[in-house]
């Protein structure tokens, strides 16, 4: 017989005998729509996660270079970093004289303030030193305005480019370009607005700052500061090579051994991704352990249904014997009729899930239940159903029809 | 050559300590468009027989040669697909699926020789008209009678003309009207060239065939042939 005109005709029916037993088989697949809600929505949650750090780690910046004094995620003991140099203005202006693959350099140098405009005042805000190269170098878009000009940065000039948070403070219905603000007691007057660039995974703001000329800087705030030294690669697929010109280069400014180990770091975006990765994989696999037991006691539940179901129906099966079903066929029917049972309960699950991804994006964090998660909710019903449905299928399968059709 | 050679058959049932011995060398030969009874008291291995002759159960021992093949050499899909094309069975208990409707239980045989639908519910139609259930295909046998049961076990035996009919006690569940309703049916098909088992205690119902075999305790006890009323 046709493979499919025969697995339609057990969809048929399954789907019967799954009407006459309503609230068991819906009992029996109670199981796998826990399992299927549990693994879509753990999924749903991950990919939540995910874009949020993809959105925060966008802000770092896949082709930049972090010179620091220390590495981000080191892993020496203390003893190792503490008899560091700052890095300074020195290093940077070397860096800058002798890097090939660099597209633009620029030092940076940060401070928490507060900072006032007329009556109103706004704490803790980041105030960064910097050149005019920031701009091209970290990749800032204007919102509004412009950023401060090479003329500006070298002269020291008192202006400032200012991130949203600062902006919706103090200038909601007033444009902010042209006033002036004070930090501390001094006065920088706005050139411009940076686009919003969110939050750091959610948990401080990128626009809560204000970037001014280093040389400023420097006055203001005092030169003991370590720089960050920001290198944009010419060409994100080279980073490597950048990373390793830039490496020398200070290795020298800063006169290390050779064969000694470097006294800074080169950080990049990488280093977070790595770190996450480390993070999340932990609990996708507590996660994964989690959901699939969830499953595997929902199969079992559907397998011993199958078991009554099919001891039920042994006559059943003695009469479609009798009047020529082959083995297959037999064991078709039931297992058609498992994964029918295991593919409604993953579609509830979905149902079920689908609204709660929806209050998770609304109130929790932004994310969607991607296709792929329903795709594969769907996929592993279908999976389990086949595998619960496997044995009680297979025992009905060899019956022996005489003994089936005396079976009362 | 005739349609069904039984040579020697024995079917032995092990029941741990003891064997019980259900048929203890058979040897039948059934020729095309015969029409036999077979009768015996109970438990002498009348269904027993039925079922070997029907591809439901295999001997223990001995050969049967169904339509000159060898039943023995066949896997159980081929044995299952005998019992599809070629063999139609009539059981004492109906043995029809309680949740389907009169239809629907006509065209399983159908079903599982692979035909489309719009064949199968035709054919199966034509078999429910042919034995006068034409206005209950839409009932589920609980709301049929014991003789409409009966005469819907028989339209299912026949849809897929089957050229052997094997009815075993079909009458033992009726009353003697309907009964004899069914063995017109047999009388009928008979007629037009199907082979005809029937297994029965009734001597009424035994003088139609004929043919008439007797068993008892799993042997042949005598076999006569009547001479066709001309
Ligand atoms: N599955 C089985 N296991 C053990 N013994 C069996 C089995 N099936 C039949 N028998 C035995 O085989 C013998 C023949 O049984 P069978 O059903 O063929 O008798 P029968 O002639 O059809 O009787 P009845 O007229 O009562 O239907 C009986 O003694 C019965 O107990
Ligand atoms: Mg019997």
């Amino acid at each position: 017989m046709n493979f499919f005109l025969e697995i339609k005709e057990n969809i048929v029916i399954s789907y019967k005998a799954i009407i006459a037993h309503k609230m068991r088989s819906f009992l029996a697949t109670l199981g796998i729509v826990i399992g299927i809600t549990a693994v879509t929505l753990m999924q749903t949650a991950i990919e939540g996660i995910n874009r949020a750090f993809e959105s925060s780690i966008a802000s770092v910046g896949a082709d930049v270079l972090y010179v620091q004094k220390f590495e981000w995620f080191g892993t020496e003991d203390f003893e190792y970093y503490r008899n560091r140099k700052d890095l300074t203005m020195q290093h940077f202006e070397y860096l800058k004289k002798n890097s090939q693959t660099a597209v633009s350099i620029c030092p940076s140098v940060a401070t928490a303030q507060t900072v006032k405009y007329g009556s109103l005042d706004l704490e803790n805000v980041f105030v960064i030193g910097s050149t005019d190269e920031y701009q091209k170098t970290l990749g800032v878009n204007m919102d509004d305005g412009r950023f401060f000009t090479a003329k500006e940065s070298e002269g020291g000039y008192p202006v400032c480019a200012i991130g949203m948070d600062v902006k919706n403070a103090f200038f909601q219905n007033v444009n902010p370009i042209g006033k002036d603000i004070k930090v501390g007691s001094y006065s920088f007057r706005v050139v411009g607005v940076i686009e919003k660039q969110g939050s750091m995974l959610g948990l401080f703001s990128l626009d809560n700052r204000i970037i001014i000329p280093i040389e400023r800087f420097f006055k203001q705030f005092g030169t003991k500061r370590s720089l960050s030294i920001n290198v944009k690669a010419m060409d994100v697929n080279n980073l490597d090579e950048t990373k390793e010109e830039v490496t020398s280069i200070m290795r020298k400014a800063r006169k290390v051994p050779i064969g000694n180990k470097s006294d800074f770091g080169v950080n990049q975006q990488s280093a977070f991704r790595d770190t996450y990765n480390q993070l999340t994989s932990l609990i996708k696999i507590i996660g994964l352990l989690i959901t699939s037991l969830s499953l595997v006691v929902g199969s079992v539940g559907i397998a011993n249904i199958m078991f009554v179901s099919v001891k039920e129906r042994t006559k059943e099966i003695g009469i479609r014997k009798a009047i020529g079903a082959k083995r297959r066929t037999i064991l078709m029917q039931f297992l058609v009729e498992s994964t029918v049972i295991c593919l409604l309960g993953g579609i509830i699950g979905l149902m079920i899930a689908f609204p709660i991804s929806l209050i998770i994006d609304a109130f929790v964090l932004p994310t969607a239940m991607p296709l792929w998660v329903v795709v594969l909710g769907l996929f592993i019903s279908l999976l389990f159903g086949v595998l619960s449905g496997f044995f009680p299928a297979y025992n009905a399968a060899k019956m022996d029809p005489v003994d089936s059709l005396r079976y009362e | 050559m005739n349609l069904i050679q039984i040579r020697n058959i024995t079917k032995v049932y092990d029941m741990g300590e003891e064997k019980l011995y259900a048929l203890r060398g058979v040897d039948l030969d059934i020729g095309q468009n015969e029409y036999i009874a077979i009768m015996g008291p109970s438990g002498s291995g009348k269904s027993t027989l039925m079922n070997i002759i029907g591809c439901l159960d295999t001997p223990t021992s001995g050969d049967y040669i169904l339509n000159g093949k060898d039943v023995h050499e066949m896997d159980d899909d081929e044995l299952a697909a005998i019992r599809n094309k070629e063999i139609g069975f009539v059981f004492q208990t109906f043995n029809l699926l309680p949740r389907s409707d009169a239809l629907h239980n006509v065209e399983l045989p159908l079903i599982y020789s692979g035909l489309n639908k719009s064949e199968r519910i035709k054919k199966a139609e034509e078999s429910l008209v042919n034995v006068g259930l034409g206005d209950r295909m839409k009932h589920k046998p609980n709301e049929l009678s014991g003789g409409q049961r009966q005469r819907v076990a028989v339209a299912r035996a026949l849809v897929n003309n089957p050229s052997i009919i094997l009815a075993d006690e079909p009458t033992g569940n009726l009353d003697t009207r309907t009964g004899e309703e069914i063995m017109a049916l047999f009388k009928e098909l008979n007629l037009k060239g199907n082979t005809i088992i029937i297994v029965t205690h009734e001597e009424d119902i035994a003088k139609h065939a004929n043919r008439i075999v007797k068993i008892r305790d799993g042997k042949i006890e005598s076999d006569t042939s009547k001479k066709k009323a001309e």
